[in-house]
């Protein structure tokens, strides 16, 4: 295999070049859609999910069965406790992300315990807190949510403050390459790697398996809660369901991203790419006007043949 | 001939299984007969011929995606699209019967039919394009609930009196609900004997095992999802005689309800091991659950907080009573 052939063949690549090519037939069939504005606020958009998928490309990393189902909900509830706070004023904006952030770690640490504690497979345990956690935005909010963004997270979002750019792609930004030299560079990284790997192996070698594993589920869930402290920046109000439909958009992110779903094999550029894929092709529908059930339709004959390009799995055969 | 050359090792295996399914089954045993106390106890007329019937009708649509989602884990794979399989086929066999009477035979062949399409494509890309089942059902779903919306955009139409009627009668007074489930259950004990069963659960087990024991492992992927959409295709029209009236929107819950049953009634989600029965089981459990969560009066708002606890408290009593398994 020649050295193109390779580089076209990286998952990342292919997820690129899928998201340019959207945004360039999304222009030739409606002019403006490929406008430097517009592609600016899909970014804006593609940054919650992006996010929030990094805390699932850990987890799905640690391997392990590893999965989150319960990002989506954990970003409602972070983003309501953080809008209740904050309520509207900047002073508070502070300890409304500190306090979501804190209520967020306990639920990942939750799971992580469910998980490497009781066993419970991942699937189940973050399924079973994805229902302990709507509850708790039920009680918490009595089925009204109320609360507002501060200016300053609005204007973080929906301004274009940053070189014309709005500050939350500098924040994906530099949050995507802080994980990534995390992911590459630092102990934890490795030892991240070596669980999803080969559990056995990694606990041979040494690696608290147990540690980075709850680690792996704290992480996802505080991504979870920044991911949707961020969308309430963009909607400026706090919705009972705001982020809920964001899990799996967020799974499917990291598989587009190329990350093994087995886990160890992947890294978050790739995710990152996916959740820009997923957000153009859902803009890209909404923009030609389409009934809604063809677009629920065509997004997701479009996500099996993306998919198909590389996401399959060995053939028994091979 | 397969069969001789497998047989010392199968043996094992299965002595392995029995094992591990007995274990899992006592946890669920536990809880079903806890649940059904405790509900008893709260609510007495649920023993009434009327509270079975009404809770039997209730619960149905669950219990059937249970067993249909059962025989997908089994066979080592994941249906996250079997509340949108319910939901279309519901919608298809609604506009099929226009409310009449007459037409009710051909809404069950319609609903059954939808159901086994579904299932087919989902096995087709599963089995052939070798997609990961959690993503591509997931996809899937998309696809079948799109289709749910074109069928039937807004909540509506008429389910004929026959078939609501149907539903909640009794029959010799057992009703009509319960005789479904047990029609359901002994539908499994016949095809647990079938070929195609053994295949599934092999498949499950250990895909590459199961290949080089010469078990079309692919044609049996294919056919647990095609059986699983037929059974949530049922479903679909449970619902309806449930309901009333169709809803394309419905089946939003059903799927990972249906995970969590089959969990809880002690289907290893690895693939291989457990049988439908524990899932009717599961279904039952937290269905129950939410029965006794409103029947000891707490706030509604805290009623989901609640039935998620208990889901969880439930899980993690199987996966205590189920043995681990080789890594």
């Amino acid at each position: 295999m020649t050295r193109a052939v390779r580089i076209l063949r990286d998952p990342v690549v292919v997820a690129a070049l899928i998201a340019v090519l959207l945004v360039v037939v999304g222009g030739l069939l409606r002019p403006g859609f490929a406008s430097p504005g517009q592609v600016v606020d899909m970014l804006r958009v593609a940054s919650f999910l992006g996010i929030i998928a990094i805390g699932q490309t850990i987890v799905v990393l640690s391997g392990g069965e590893g999965i989150d189902l319960s990002v989506g909900t954990v970003a409602t509830l972070g983003a309501i406790l953080a809008s209740r706070t904050m309520a509207g004023s900047d002073a508070l904006l502070v300890p409304g992300v500190l306090l979501a952030l804190g209520v967020a770690a306990l639920i990942g640490l939750a799971n992580g315990l469910g998980i490497v504690l009781l066993r419970i497979p991942p699937f189940v345990m973050t399924l079973g807190m994805l229902g302990v956690v709507g509850g708790l935005i039920l009680v918490v909010t009595g089925g009204r949510a109320d609360g507002r963004a501060a200016p300053a997270l609005v204007s973080l979002v929906n301004g274009r403050d940053v070189l014309g750019l709005p500050g939350i792609l500098l924040v994906w930004l530099v949050l995507g390459i802080v994980v990534t030299l995390v992911l590459r560079r630092t102990v934890f990284g490795a030892q991240l790697y070596a669980i999803g790997t080969s559990r056995e192996a990694a606990r041979l070698s040494g690696v608290p398996v147990r540690r980075v594993t709850v680690s792996a589920y704290v992480l996802s869930s505080l991504f979870a809660a920044l991911g949707g402290i961020a969308m309430v920046g963009y909607s400026q109000q706090v919705f009972l369901n705001l982020a809920d439909d964001l899990t799996l958009p967020s799974i499917a992110a990291v598989v587009i991203g190329g990350t093994l779903v087995a886990g160890g094999v992947g890294g978050y550029l790739g995710s990152a790419v996916g959740a820009i894929v997923l957000t153009v092709l859902t803009s890209l529908l909404t923009t030609l006007a389409m009934p809604e059930w063809a677009r629920i339709v065509v997004q997701g004959v479009v996500l099996i043949a993306l998919l198909a390009v590389y996401g399959r799995q060995r053939r028994l055969r091979a | 001939m397969t069969d001789v050359a497998a047989r010392p090792s199968q043996t094992s295996v299965l002595l392995d299984r029995m094992r591990g399914v007995r274990v899992a089954s006592w946890a669920t045993a536990g809880l079903l007969v806890l649940a059904v106390a405790i509900a008893i106890v709260l609510q007495p007329n649920l023993l009434t011929p009327y509270g079975i019937a009404s809770t039997f009708a209730t619960f149905l649509p669950l219990t059937l995606v249970a067993v249909a989602q059962a025989i997908v884990v089994i066979g080592g794979g994941l249906d996250l699209s079997a509340g949108a399989i319910v939901a279309l086929s519901s919608v298809v066999a609604v506009q099929v019967m226009q409310g009449q009477d007459g037409l009710a035979g051909l809404g069950l062949v319609a609903a059954i039919g939808v159901g086994l399409a579904c299932g087919a494509v989902n096995g087709l890309v599963v089995s052939r394009l070798r997609l990961q089942p959690l993503i591509a059902t997931f996809a899937s779903a998309s696809i079948f609930s799109g289709l749910a919306l074109l069928v039937l955009p807004t909540p509506g139409g008429t389910v004929p009196a026959l078939l609501t009627g149907t539903f909640r009668q009794a029959i010799a007074t057992v009703p009509t609900s319960v005789l479904l489930v047990v029609a359901v259950a002994l539908g499994w004990l016949v095809l647990r004997r079938t070929r195609v069963m053994r295949h599934i659960r092999a498949t499950g087990g250990d895909p590459a095992a199961a290949y080089a024991s010469l078990v079309p492992v692919q044609s049996s992927q294919l056919a647990s999802y095609a059986l699983s959409g037929a059974i949530s295709g049922l479903a679909g029209l449970a619902v309806l005689g449930n309901a009333g009236s169709g809803d394309p929107f419905i089946g939003g819950d059903l799927a990972l309800g249906s995970v969590a049953a089959v969990v809880v009634g002690g289907i290893a989600l690895r693939g291989g091991i457990g049988s439908p029965i524990g899932a009717i089981a599961g279904a039952i459990i937290l269905s129950l659950s939410s029965t006794i969560l409103f029947a000891i009066g707490l706030p509604t708002s805290w009623r989901a907080l609640a039935a998620g606890v208990v889901v969880i408290l439930a899980l993690a009593l199987s996966a205590l009573g189920a043995p681990r398994r080789r890594r």
